[in-house]
């Protein structure tokens, strides 16, 4: 009898909520807002949510602007980028990713559909020659490939109005580019593709950065240049298998 | 006249802002964005110089009922034929990336591929069919459940344009690769500020309302359509955080990276699965089942635990879409474990919305529009069962990243939110139209079977596809390697793609069944056609016997 007293009194209280527009969305708001604080916000001050790791930097130009081209044609709608800790994935695929390999990603391109093979680490596993291939016709190299046809990136040349800005917006939202390399970033973004320009001190300024022509044609850097040299570096700043990052790992706690 | 000139001068300040915008933009996709906003500010310009009417004109062409209603209806009328507008082009867009799937030479490079089409697909059914079915049918009940009309009507007409101004811009964006990549939440950073301000103003004229009712209490359904707005309305904001590379580009980069990215834009984009897709649809339940069916709802106290369990729980759930990542296993788990949780509530607001049915169950029988309700709400239960069991982490080690989740969103979208909003369009029309019936009921009915079949194929198909490709891509053999390559997994996968086509298309001639439907009744059209869930009656046999026939004799 009590006990259901008590029950009836809760549900009495309700309509205090059910007669206040104010109390009923101020109510609201606050029991939405909880589950948010309580598992986004900690991960930016929880220490090992990102180990640190040697040998991430920031995208250079060619290869940013390439990355913006995967993201404009939608191509992680059927391409994962992260490699998850299974037998199968890591045999397939490489070693597993880890969240340090996407700390300069703005944003992630981790994907949710694998109707084509995960991209995490694809940097190295083809040659540009089949890459530009198959981008152009993919039916030519894999017949039962049921991706579309990219055959345009190969006539469209690369249009960024000013790279220094695309570079600049990325700084502000927190990639460390230096002054040096949004002044130099339209000269990087057209030396990395053209073998025949000085490239001056890209290659210090943005380590392990492949220098050459992609799309095989070296007189111009189209779209396919840009796309082919985003692939062709994914997964290849991290050695994952030194020996120094596998100590690392293992004192990694939670994870 | 100062209005009309002040409301000219706006109109020409937004026109030279626009043809600013696209000499100086570099970015062509921007441009023709601008060139839609310019387009807008002409047509406006010429309707208020010429005094010209296009709402009456329109109202003619959908011969919407003059002059005013007791309640400010003219909204949802609109909103109800761009519910089916756009409800028949997100499916249509479905169909062909479907096919896409299973033959790739349907794609149209650049505009026409995979890539850009999905998230026109999935937008288009769930902002512009959805949200428009969600905005119409809001105004709706908080106008009957209030008992008042709605506040700041000019406000409420903004809304539906301004809404529609966003799709038009998103679509159009995505064809053009204008996209952020955050699925559910592609549109770039100047139409996610022009949605921001739309929305604003839908809380304020939903709130606003809410303050001039005249019943005492506000109803059940409007706590769920409250938690719906003021939630997508949290959700948007933070997940669309970006700094633009210049004020006249498209372009954009997301205020997070990596890790925090992940997270934030699961946060959302589960969310726009829980209020968008899930409490504002559950406030549609709470008004038009019982409406229906003519019986209250089932328990209030029960829909109290709903309300405040399901908003509770559903934030948390986001990780889950992250199993097995580079996100931490804190949250991780965390996720899992809110999601099996969560299906308690899901499964708490179905059973208030069958057993509201108790004492009219005999309508699934004759009634096609309760069928519908009650079609869905097994949808619902099915995949808020199937949204749990997938969040397991050792169940989605195999359904992650497969077409399983297709299927799972699938059962929802099409079972659920479909379902419910046919349901309730079929509901409104002859009362928004003020006729005595719909043109044919036994249109729903094939509706409705063209519907489940085709939801029965896209599922079934989906389940085989994604459990077959998880376990090939894990299968090893005797000598310790990988069976299948990759592209093994492809090619096994296409008669499954076939058949989702084939469900898909079944779903879609229903809807067009329904279009047709919808306006032949708008058109003041009724079908001669016999009555549904009559008892069979053979007129010849109900008569006396005359003469009683005399024995025959057996042989």
């Amino acid at each position: 009898m009590s006990k259901n007293a008590k029950h009836s009194d809760v549900f009495e209280s309700h309509k205090r909520l059910e007669k206040s527009v104010t109390l009923l969305a101020v109510a609201t708001f606050v029991v939405v807002a909880i589950g948010g604080i309580v598992e986004i916000a900690p991960l930016f001050w929880i220490d090992n949510t990102i180990e640190k790791v040697e040998g991430m930097r920031p995208y250079t130009p060619l290869e940013q602007v390439g990355r913006d081209i995967y993201v404009r044609e939608g191509c992680y709608l059927c391409h994962s980028q992260m490699i998850r800790p299974f037998r199968d994935e890591v045999e397939r695929y490489g070693h597993y990713s880890l969240a340090a390999e996407s700390m300069y990603d703005h944003p992630f391109q981790w994907g949710s559909k694998r109707t084509g093979p995960d991209l995490a680490r694809v940097g190295g596993k083809y040659s540009d020659d089949w890459h530009v291939r198959h981008l152009k016709a993919p039916r030519s190299v894999v017949p039962e490939s049921i991706m579309p046809n990219y055959s345009f990136l190969a006539d469209t040349m690369v249009n960024v109005p000013d790279p220094g800005a695309n570079l600049t917006a990325l700084r502000r939202v927190g990639v460390p580019y230096s002054d040096t390399d949004i002044a130099q970033a339209k000269a990087d973004l057209y030396a990395q593709a053209d073998p025949q320009a000085d490239a001056g001190d890209l290659a210090a300024r943005y380590p392990k950065s492949q220098i050459r022509d992609y799309d095989g044609d070296p007189t111009r850097v189209t779209e396919m240049d840009a796309l082919v040299a985003y692939l062709q570096m994914l997964g290849t700043l991290v050695d994952v298998n030194s020996a120094a990052a596998q100590e690392q790992l293992t004192r990694e706690v939670g994870r | 006249m100062e209005a009309v000139v002040k409301r000219l001068g706006v109109w020409a300040l937004v026109l030279l802002a626009a043809i600013a915008a696209i000499a100086l933009t570099p970015d062509s996709g921007f441009a023709v964005h601008m060139g839609i906003v310019a387009l807008v500010a002409v047509i406006l310009i010429v309707a208020t110089v010429t005094r010209y009417d296009p709402m009456a004109r329109a109202q003619g062409i959908f011969k919407m009922p003059p002059g005013p209603s007791r309640y400010d209806d003219d909204v949802i009328r609109w909103g109800v034929i761009a519910t089916m507008f756009w409800g028949l082009a997100g499916l249509l867009v479905g169909v062909v990336i479907a096919g896409q799937l299973a033959f790739p030479w349907l794609n149209l490079e650049p505009y026409l591929n995979f890539g850009r089409l999905r998230p026109l697909h999935t937008s288009a059914v769930i902002f512009a069919f959805g949200g428009n079915a969600l905005i119409a049918t809001s105004f709706y009940v908080v106008q009957r459940t209030c008992r008042t009309t709605l506040a700041f009507p000019q406000m409420a007409r903004f809304v539906f344009w301004g809404y529609q101004l966003f799709i038009v811009l998103a679509a159009t964006g995505y064809l053009l690769g204008i996209t952020q990549s955050k699925e559910y939440a592609e549109p770039e950073w100047y139409v996610d500020l022009w949605l921001t301000v739309v929305w604003l103003c839908y809380l304020a004229v939903f709130v606003g309302t809410l303050v001039r009712r005249h019943e005492p209490h506000i109803y059940v359904a409007n706590w769920f359509y409250l938690a719906f707005i003021v939630t997508i309305a949290m959700l948007h904001v933070v997940n669309n955080l970006a700094i633009p590379v210049s004020f006249l580009g498209s372009k954009s980069y997301s205020a997070f990276a990596g890790v925090q990215d992940a997270l934030t834009q699961w946060w959302y984009g589960h969310n726009a699965v829980g209020f968008f897709l899930t409490a504002g649809f559950l406030a549609m339940m709470y008004y038009f089942v019982p409406k229906q069916a003519g019986r209250p709802v089932y328990s209030y106290r029960l829909s109290i635990i709903h309300f405040w369990s399901l908003i509770f729980l559903y934030i948390w759930a986001g990780p889950h879409h992250l199993h097995y990542t580079a996100l931490p296993d804190w949250a991780q788990t965390l996720g899992m474990v809110f999601s099996v949780m969560l299906w308690m509530p899901s499964w708490g607001g179905m059973i208030n919305g069958l057993m509201t049915l108790n004492g009219a169950w005999d309508k699934v029988r004759t009634d096609p529009i309760i069928r519908m309700m009650v079609m869905a709400l097994a949808f619902y239960g099915m995949s808020t069962f199937e949204g749990p069991m997938l969040s397991i982490k050792a169940v989605n080690s195999l359904s992650h990243y497969t077409d399983w989740t297709i299927g799972h969103v699938h059962s929802g979208a099409l079972g659920w939110n479909g379902m419910i909003t046919f349901a309730c369009v079929y509901y409104l029309v002859p009362r928004l139209w003020q006729k005595d019936r719909l043109y044919s009921l036994r249109m729903i009915n094939w509706h409705f079977w063209l519907a489940t079949l085709g939801i029965v194929f896209y599922a079934s198909s989906m389940w085989v596809a994604g459990i077959t490709q998880g376990l090939m891509w894990r299968e090893y053999g005797a000598d310790g390697y990988l069976v299948n390559s990759f592209v093994d997994t492809v090619a096994a996968l296409h008669p499954m793609y076939v058949l989702r086509m084939v469900g898909g298309l079944m779903y879609l001639s229903g809807a067009i069944i329904m279009a047709y439907n919808i306006w032949m009744t708008i058109a003041g059209h009724l079908r001669v056609e016999a009555p549904m869930g009559d008892t069979a009656h053979d007129a010849a046999a109900d008569r006396p016997i005359v003469s009683p026939p005399h024995a025959q004799p057996a042989e």
